[in-house]
């Protein structure tokens, strides 16, 4: 079993995602030194993209400042490897294909790993298309992390389900991040369904804005994975550190308090 | 029935999971649609009735003295219901949402012709309609968001990243993954996730197909040079594929912008390589950390980073040559096809003239040379006289 696996185990795993620049690269070593002691089970870092489908305002804001800092892949790697053996949360890396692609998806899997990513998110790469690119990284220990869908059919979910390690990343809504209009579908269906097709953890993210809404999807799942909600409480902050940790901890321990209250 | 998602290596589905189901759907009806009488019969009323197809081919009579001894012929798109050949799209994909049971149509658009294509058809199905048209485009093309407004369609303001057409493909594709069970994506070039290259290009595929036609009875031959302007693609593919075949030469124009050489330009094939932009595996302006550049054109149309994938496919299995022609150049043309021919072309189609311009009196002589017109450039007006004013002052 892998360390992302193995965090799932103890307890229900919360999961945060933060841009890796956002609003420059110091700041982002700050935070998951931070995130980490506040008791954060996965530390989910994004690669900003000029052009990020998947996602709502929150990161498409957080993407462009962290562009205009001068952010990049290679900037991105070497900062990961200056934390290396510093954190006690496994690191997971979300990138769009673009940016693997300038990068070289070889070589993008043997600096990844090397700076102590151990798994990979890329929410433009369907499985079907995958395979290149979820070798690479496999074959540098690194995993590949599929994301589901409420509208996946049965035969798909199956076929992902064979090709996922790490975790299952379950999408809770049909739409981009940090959608909080929307509301999920009932939970417990969607998790009871997949439970038919994988003994992975699950956890489950997009629209998880409250530590309501993370109690009840870490009621239904093994873990919620929490990101432009995060970000919106972290952005007034800009680089203040004083702020960034006042905020942090305040938020990470509610999420905390609602996630365990759902084991 | 599946089919290939690849054009050679390029295409495919580079997409979020949600989109998935979509996709499929939508591939599953496209194919079905093409083997239905009912739909095919429905469609070709429709491009005749209200369209106004067959476009004529026009034998370009100032055109080619100005040239010496070749022959000129213009496909004239530019004379179908609402001015360019987005609409033969726009009806296809229309229609077929209706036929999916879909109420509300989500699209994109830069210059604004496709949007105004969309809106025709929507109205014309009495469909709900959101058109995402980036900040700077609504500014520099405000007829057509008029138009758009009058039909009943909503334009709503993209104000991420450049604000331009790239950013509105964006908002649209995030508006289509979050209402993706009740809403159909009409996306307007030959461009995005598969199936959507290969559908488009079904339906702008009778540009070729009527142009071939009329060539044969008029010449009693087949042109030596099939030329048209190249954005995302889809008038070029439209009249390139029914000639793929032959022993005719394709030319893809792109728009060189103030010149390939500054960088500003929106020459995908010609100053790119292959990346993933919008759904799909093609030649893309991106910088060496992979970051979409923002494209330039003095023509909306045309000012997008990528290019469909099978223009990539064409590009480097040499059956089409991609060349590029600058916004001086295509100004030039502007004026010189209205002086000339009496037609006020649009500025996308303008890159395609200036090519013939430039290079066609070097031709064999005796050679002819199909154009296509692609829009009428009414909606141009405010781009020219802006420029001509800056010349003056």
């Amino acid at each position: 079993m892998t360390r992302i696996s193995r965090a799932f185990e103890d307890r229900k795993a919360l999961v945060t995602y933060i841009t890796a620049g956002d609003p420059d690269l110091e700041t982002t070593a700050f935070l998951m030194r931070l995130l980490d002691e506040c008791g954060v089970d996965i530390l989910e870092v994004g690669i900003p993209f000029s052009d990020p489908l998947a996602d709502g305002p929150v990161i498409q804001r957080a993407g462009q400042r962290a562009l205009q800092g001068g952010t990049t892949l290679k900037r991105i790697l070497d900062m990961l490897k200056s934390l290396k053996g510093e954190l006690k949360a496994p690191l997971v890396l979300m990138g769009y294909m673009n940016n693997i692609i300038a990068y070289g998806a070889e070589a993008f899997a043997r600096d990844a790993a090397a700076a102590g990513v151990e798994g990979v998110i890329v929410p433009d790469l369907p499985f079907h298309q995958c395979d290149e690119v979820a070798g690479a990284l496999r074959s540098q220990g690194v995993e590949f992390i599929l994301m589901v869908t409420p509208n996946s059919t049965d035969e798909r979910i199956k076929a992902i389900a064979d090709r996922a390690s790490g975790f299952l990343y379950c999408v809770s809504l049909l739409g981009v991040t940090g959608n909080e209009e929307k509301g999920s579908a009932p939970l417990e269906n969607y998790i009871g369904r997949l439970r038919g097709f994988t003994d992975l953890p699950l956890a489950v993210g997009f629209g998880v804005s409250t530590p309501e809404r993370a109690r009840a999807a870490a009621r239904a799942a093994d873990g919620v994975i929490v990101g432009s909600a995060l970000i919106n409480r972290l952005e007034p902050c800009g680089a203040d550190r004083e702020c960034l940790r006042a905020s942090a901890t305040e938020f990470i321990g509610a999420f905390r308090a609602a996630v365990d209250s759902a084991g | 029935m599946k089919t290939s998602v690849y054009f050679g290596v390029f295409g495919g589905q580079y997409v979020p999971e949600t989109l998935v189901p979509a996709l499929d759907e939508l591939e599953a009806a496209h194919l079905a649609s093409l083997e239905d009488e009912s739909f095919n019969a429905e469609l070709n009323a429709l491009l005749r009735d209200y369209s106004g197809r067959p476009t004529p081919l026009w034998h370009a009579r100032g055109i080619s003295e100005s040239l010496g001894d070749v022959k000129v012929y213009l496909k004239r798109e530019d004379l179908n219901h609402t001015g360019a050949h987005k609409i033969n799209n726009a009806l296809g994909q229309v229609l077929l949402a209706s036929k999916m049971g879909k109420r509300r149509i989500i699209a994109e658009t830069g210059a604004g012709q496709h949007g105004v294509a969309v809106a025709t058809a929507s109205a014309l199905f009495g469909l709900e309609c959101v058109v995402y048209m980036g900040e700077e485009d609504i500014r520099r093309q405000s007829p057509n968001v008029a138009r758009m407004e009058l039909l009943g369609t909503e334009v709503v303001p993209v104000l991420s990243g450049t604000r331009t057409l790239k950013d509105a493909v964006n908002e649209a594709i995030r508006d289509w993954v979050t209402n993706v069970e009740d809403s159909f994506y009409v996306i307007g070039s030959v461009m995005g996730p598969h199936p959507y290259p290969l559908m488009v290009r079904n339906f702008q595929r009778i540009i070729g197909v009527e142009a071939r036609a009329q060539m044969l009875e008029r010449e009693g031959r087949l042109p030596d040079q099939v030329v048209a302007c190249v954005g995302g693609g889809s008038n070029a593919i439209g009249i390139f594929h029914a000639f793929l075949d032959d022993p005719v030469a394709l030319v893809g124009v792109e728009a060189a912008g103030r010149g390939l050489e500054t960088g500003l330009h929106a020459a995908a094939v010609s100053g790119g390589r292959p990346g993933v932009l919008h759904g799909s595996y093609s030649y893309a302006l991106y910088d060496e950390d992979g970051q979409i550049l923002p494209a330039h054109s003095i023509s909306a149309g045309l000012d997008y980073p990528g290019v469909g994938p099978e223009h990539s496919m064409l590009a480097d299995s040499g059956r089409a040559t991609y060349v590029s022609a600058t916004d001086d150049e295509a100004v030039d043309a502007f004026r010189l096809t209205c002086r000339l021919e009496g037609i006020i072309p649009a500025l996308e189609s303008s890159h395609a003239l200036a090519y013939v311009y430039r290079t066609a009196a070097s031709l064999p002589s005796g050679s002819i040379v199909l154009v296509n017109l692609s829009g009428r450039g009414d909606k141009d007006m405010d781009t020219i006289l802006s420029v001509e004013r800056s010349v003056r002052t």
